[in-house]
């Protein structure tokens, strides 16, 4: 099932990779940390490991580990603006609690 | 919900630890605030979408400043209105008589060591009306980016001096910013190029902002600027090409004179139109009438818009030839030239540009954001957003800095262009026999004298051990940081007392003033040198005098007779005269007449004391007081 993006999203993280002009692509993962057990991780991916999972999406090579794809299956990343602020956020329907800030979570 | 922006690999935060900074253009009509998100440097722009905030604060009795398009709208109390306040940064109460500023806002020159602008709300330093600009800033950018920053970088011109740039560290803390880094703006613009990945390079950066013309050569070697050279003039911008248009428009119209403010606003305005349109289209029509029956309709076009600027681009390329000049670089070798300021949208200015360095000059990036995103970079960098590897950028002292010594000559410690961050000692002693304190002048440029130099501060080592006049030794340490601020400090070795002092403003230059300090010393390092050694051999003379005399009071009477001791004073007479001439030569005869005059005095003296040492005891004692003095 993998992970989808909205069209502002993907708009926007094909402006930002062509504008680094450089990598293969886009890295979204898990860790364990922050105040609700578990944090998300995006970042420009430079390499394939192993161990990843890569996905074609809106024409966006989408790279996961496999470790953090068990949390992410079915999450839609959207890009939204609250005030001035703008950014990516995580719509991920295995998540059952997050902490205020929706930082960290746990599932 | 925090929203999340794409990190570099491996450089993702742990949750509510993002590293926010900012890069600020603080300017003097304009201020900017750019940031770095998802990887890519964008300028901030405020609620209501503008991407600059203009320079402008506006004081009200006892309520929080306005600032911004707030304050410019607010035309009430124009004497609380501060616009500009950059060109009085690191300003002396002296330098405010010569300002145009003058004529525009009262000052208050008693209140402190600064110079204040009286307002509705009390007196106003510079400092104060830029902490409100870089607090409105700081504001956007915080809300914008979703935290509390860790820190900005503020850009300052290449040609600021330590007070200026004092001056603006000491704004940014007030507003409560925490300033990673000061940096040349033409620097900041090369950065925002990425000019700073090549390997080496020659850069012109061409600043044609609303009021002024800057233009500054770059040498590029290992990530490290170097300012090679920066003339400009201070007069001469936007403003002009829009006034071109209204003398134009005037002409045209038949109107001998303006009345009023408003009319000249609105005259402006619309000449302002017509140079915007005329940026993109070949012709634009025109169609003016005003209140007192004055009518124009008809046509601009480019090729006559051109013929009315060529004059005035043809003024900011006569600098242009002197950086080359001055740095002793051919157009052949500057390698990229970027565009700066909004003027540079003027297609004739790329074109006349381009054909004085005979290359295709960089306009990719907005001119008017170019600064304030380059800063962006290096704050992301700097609050540790990218791998170490990426840049670590430095920049150099742009007036060499030293010391005062004896004759009124200065010693230079750091030379100017020097890399920093940079700490560097040297050695000084007493000039005088039992001397327990040091005062301390550092000062700033590139002339042989002190008076020709710039005054930073004063400072005064006491407890020196008294001593015979040389033998204590005082290591003084000039430390410039990495915003080119400088410590100085100074240590007696023997009794380990130290003092030191930090530059801060204490009266300033003008713009202009500092590119005439590095002209002037080129102009006159001949004659620069000359009085040097004229000075040097004077102190030299004091010197001999000095030792004399003391010598003289102590046992002269006892070596010399009558005869001898009128021989001696004669030559000391001598020496004086000679003193108060302009001939080198002549003073070292008369030093050395009188050393020979002496001589016998001295040789008297150190026999009676070598006797004074051996009478009484063992010859034993003696050879063992020769071996181990």
């Amino acid at each position: 099932m993998g992970v989808t993006f909205t069209d502002r999203a993907a708009e926007h993280i094909k402006g930002f990779l062509e504008k680094r002009g450089k990598g293969v692509g886009l890295r979204l993962a898990v860790r364990t940390t922050g105040c609700s057990g578990l944090a998300y991780v995006l970042e420009f991916a430079d390499e394939v490991a192993a161990n990843d999972e890569v996905f074609e999406n809106n024409d966006v090579t989408v790279v996961i580990d496999k470790k953090s794809l068990v949390y992410l299956d079915g999450t839609e990343l959207d890009f939204t603006r609250e005030g001035l602020n703008e950014g990516f956020k995580f719509n991920n329907p295995n998540v059952k609690d997050e902490c205020g800030c929706g930082e960290s979570f746990t599932i | 919900m925090a929203l999340l922006q794409i990190a570099e690999p491996g450089q993702s935060q742990a949750p509510h630890q993002h590293r926010l900074a900012v890069g600020i253009d603080l300017g003097t009509t304009n201020s900017l605030v750019a940031a770095v998100r998802s990887g890519s440097a964008d300028v901030l722009p405020d609620e209501s979408g503008n991407r600059s905030l203009p320079s402008v604060v506006h004081y009200q009795s006892g309520e929080v400043p306005l600032v911004g398009h707030e304050a410019e709208s607010n035309v009430s109390d124009a004497l609380s209105t501060i616009r500009s306040a950059k060109r009085l940064m690191g300003k002396g109460a002296s330098d405010i008589q010569d300002s145009w500023l003058n004529k525009h806002y009262q000052f208050d020159v008693d209140s402190g060591s600064l110079p204040a602008f009286v307002t509705a709300d009390g007196p106003k330093s510079a400092i104060d009306v830029s902490a409100a600009i870089l607090k409105t800033l700081k504001e956007t950018a915080e809300q914008t980016l979703g935290g509390d920053l860790v820190g900005a970088v503020v850009t300052v011109p290449a040609y600021f001096d330590d007070a200026q740039r004092q001056a603006t560290k000491d704004a940014a803390a007030l507003a409560g910013l925490s300033v990673l880094r000061l940096l040349n703006e033409p620097t900041a613009a090369a950065v925002a190029y990425g000019l700073d990945n090549d390997s080496e390079g020659t850069i012109a950066i061409y600043d044609l902002g609303g009021g002024t013309f800057d233009i500054s050569l770059l040498k590029m070697q290992q990530g490290i600027f170097e300012v090679l050279a920066t003339a400009g003039d201070t007069s001469l911008g936007g403003d002009d090409i829009d006034n071109l248009i209204v003398d134009w428009l005037m002409k045209k119209a038949d109107i001998d004179a303006l009345s009023g403010e408003s009319e000249q606003a609105s005259i402006k305005e619309y000449a302002k139109s017509i140079k915007e349109a005329l940026s993109t289209e070949e012709s634009v029509t025109v169609d003016w009438s005003d209140a007192h029956g004055h009518a124009w309709k008809g046509e601009l076009s480019l090729e006559e818009f051109n013929s009315m600027l060529e004059p005035l681009i043809a003024r900011t390329l006569k600098p242009c030839r002197q950086v080359l000049r001055d740095a002793n670089v051919d157009k052949e070798s500057v390698t990229a030239v970027v565009m700066v300021g909004g003027s540079t949208r003027v297609p004739l200015v790329r074109n006349k540009v381009g054909e004085f360095f005979e290359q295709t000059v960089l306009t990719s990036i907005n001119p008017d954001e170019v600064v304030a995103i380059g800063a962006a970079i290096q704050a992301d960098v700097l609050a540790g957003n990218k791998p170490d590897s990426d840049l670590l950028l430095l920049d150099v002292t742009p007036l060499s800095l030293g010391l005062e010594i004896m004759g009124g000559m200065v010693e230079k410690v750091i030379p100017r262009n020097t890399t920093i961050p940079i700490a560097r000692g040297q050695e000084f002693t007493t000039y005088k026999d039992g001397q327990t304190a040091m005062a301390l002048h550092v000062v700033q440029g590139e002339r042989e004298m002190v008076d020709d130099c710039r005054s930073l501060a004063r400072f005064e080592l006491k407890g020196i051990p008294e001593r015979v006049a040389g033998a204590a030794r005082i290591q003084v340490l000039f430390q410039v940081d990495a915003d080119g601020l400088l410590t100085v400090s100074a240590l007696e070795r023997e009794s380990g007392v130290v003092a030191s002092v930090d530059v801060k403003p204490s009266y300033g230059l003008s713009d202009g003033e500092i590119e005439r300090m590095l002209r002037e010393s080129m102009d006159n390092a001949g004659e620069d040198m000359q009085r040097r050694v004229l000075q040097e051999q004077r102190v030299e003379a004091s010197r001999v005098l000095e030792a004399i005399a003391s010598a003289l009071e102590a046992d002269g009477d006892e070596h010399l007779s009558a005869e001898e001791r009128e021989l001696v004073d004669q030559q000391i007479q001598n020496v004086k005269v000679s003193m108060e001439g302009e001939d080198r030569a002549a003073i070292k005869t008369a030093v050395h007449d009188l050393e020979h005059a002496s001589a016998e005095f001295v040789e008297r003296r150190m026999n009676a004391s070598v006797r004074k040492m051996m009478s009484g005891k063992e010859i034993d004692a003696i050879d063992s007081t020769l071996e181990n003095p």
